[in-house]
């Protein structure tokens, strides 16, 4: 019985609290991103934004959270009930799940498994089913129609987000996140005799083309604008969320931004050196790493939402033809590239 | 151990219990999402016997793409239940046979090993230790080195495929304006302005 409490007990219990403090910061931070995001929408259209509740409207996304859950879900006679409920459960336990091998500093992880990226990759694909389940559980036309977008949509980007994650594994020699930022703390600028420079170390650099279509296939993948077909409001009123109010509306919405958040920091681990200091000297040094990795997150994220104030909305077969015949052969090309030039310089790991 | 094989037992029972579903429910939508169910504790079976890398796999590709596809097919198909439940009587022993076939190659396979110890060493490369070699890395040695024929024959047999599919469904409609994105690129302001000068009252 002894033993049982040494091996697993205390083990599982410091992995629960482990995950209740990364869930707890998480969703805070979500709150926040959730405001920013509607702040810099706001400052590009020269409005206020949020500014009643709370000083400058800090505490906007608490209110928010108030009146969803406090409103009464409704559920319409004829929709599959189980599904539709299921749906933005789905949502939001795969949007959180991924973050259980995310690396926020060294060693600041609660499963560092050898297979991480893969499995990033695995749970992000799964976000499509609550979608799909909303969509069609709903049994009305425009969800239906906006969940067929969708799945086509996440199916296609998903193929070069794969081939993009293949490029950085050539460069890395592992699957594991942590491995894959420790691989950046040498490259470019100790090549070129600048070991200071840290920031030139990143993949970002050397694998530019690849860093944009990425980028653009996050926005793709997450439903963010300029590809947010699914919810286009000007031809499907609001998508696959026509039918949902209160809570389970904002167990879509929850998803939809932890799956943003996920995204910046995918971008982050794969391109942008993770929790390493852009420059390896001492006042950048002093700061924690999880402090890098938040405000690097942090700069992807107003990427993102820069591009969802300036950027129209794409048509659905640019939007197909983006993926196939522009990233898809573009992705592979350089998979091949990397691999050659890794292999014929002798620089394989 | 006991937690690993009280995690086998549930994983194994919830997997058994949805692929029976996968042909019980009445709605084929649901059966799909049983099928989604059966291959996530498929993918859980394998993480618990250390193969992470093909768990990873069987949800990136079945979960992730394959089964989305089936859903999204499901979803847009006008199934009339009625008429798909009347043959079932008529075809169920066509369907009891293969199931009898293939449990029975599945019993003579596995059977073999335990049964006989020649067979057993035939197994091929034992894989190697876990904690040496990572999944990838054992995958991929014997993948592209000691299997390369056959898995290159079966990545051709794949694109044939693939192709072929391409050819049976790609039709060129004339009937229909399309965008053409190089046509847009390749013009210019010189062959698509042209600039006039117009008398008053003439009208061009």
């Amino acid at each position: 019985m002894n033993e049982f409490v040494t091996n697993w007990l205390i083990p599982g219990a410091i992995m629960v609290g482990q995950s209740l403090l990364l869930l707890v910061v998480l969703l805070v931070v979500i709150a926040y991103v959730l405001l920013a995001d509607r702040k810099i929408w706001a400052a590009v259209q020269m409005r206020r934004g949020p500014n009643v509740v709370g000083p400058f409207g800090l505490f906007q996304s608490f209110a928010d959270l108030l009146k969803f859950i406090l409103k009464e879900p409704v559920i319409p006679s004829s929709s599959n009930k189980v599904i539709f409920l299921l749906g933005p459960l789905v949502t939001v336990t795969v949007a959180l799940a991924a973050w259980a091998v995310v690396p926020v500093a060294d060693g600041w992880v609660i499963s560092n498994i050898n297979v991480g990226i893969l499995y990033l990759l695995a749970v992000s694909s799964l976000g499509v089913y609550g979608i799909i389940m909303g969509g069609w559980a709903s049994n009305s036309k425009y969800p239906l129609l906006s969940a067929l977008r969708s799945a086509a949509q996440m199916v296609s980007y998903e193929v070069s987000i794969g081939f993009v994650i293949v490029t950085v594994l050539l460069c890395v020699g592992s699957l594991n996140l942590s491995d894959i930022v420790h691989a950046q703390e040498t490259g470019l600028a100790t090549k070129l005799g600048m070991p200071s420079m840290s920031f030139l170390n990143w993949y970002w650099l050397p694998l530019f083309p690849m860093f944009v279509v990425f980028f653009i296939s996050a926005l793709a993948e997450t439903n963010r604008p300029p590809f947010d077909l699914a919810e286009a409001e000007s031809e499907l009123v609001a998508g696959f969320m026509v039918e949902y109010g209160s809570t389970p509306y904002m167990m879509y919405m929850l998803g939809e931004y932890v799956s943003i958040a996920l995204m910046c920091s995918m971008t982050t681990i794969l391109f942008m050196g993770g929790w390493l200091p852009p420059l390896d000297v001492v006042p950048f040094t002093w700061l924690p790493g999880v402090v890098w990795f938040i405000l690097k997150a942090g700069l992807v994220f107003f990427m993102f939402a820069m591009v969802k104030a300036f950027v129209p909305r794409y048509r659905y077969d640019q939007l197909m033809r983006l993926g196939w015949k522009v990233f898809l052969p573009l992705s592979l090309f350089y998979v091949v590239l990397v691999a050659g030039v890794l292999q014929f310089a002798g620089w394989a790991p | 151990m006991i937690l690993q094989s009280v995690f086998f037992y549930l994983f194994s029972a919830v997997l058994l219990i949805s692929a029976l579903m996968v042909i019980g429910a009445r709605n084929p939508v649901h059966s799909v999402l049983f099928l989604i169910l059966a291959f996530f504790n498929a993918a859980a079976l394998f993480v618990l016997l250390g193969a992470e890398f093909l768990a990873m796999l069987l949800v990136v590709v079945y979960v992730g793409a394959v089964a989305v596809l089936f859903l999204f097919i499901v979803m847009m198909l006008d199934v009339d239940f009625v008429e798909m439940r009347a043959g079932f009587l008529q075809y169920m022993p066509i369907g009891l046979v293969v199931g009898v076939v293939l449990l029975a190659e599945l019993l003579v396979a596995f059977g073999g090993w335990a049964v006989s110890p020649d067979l057993a060493a035939n197994l091929g490369e034992p894989m190697p230790d876990i904690a040496q070699v990572s999944n990838i890395e054992a995958i991929g040695s014997l993948l592209y080195t000691k299997y390369i024929f056959y898995f290159q024959t079966a990545a051709l047999i794949l694109f044939v495929a693939m192709v072929g599919a391409i050819v049976l469904t790609l039709h060129h409609r004339t009937d229909v304006k399309r965008q053409k994105i190089e046509r847009q690129v390749a013009r210019t302001v010189e062959n698509s302005i042209e600039i006039v000068e117009v008398e008053t009252g003439s009208g061009i």
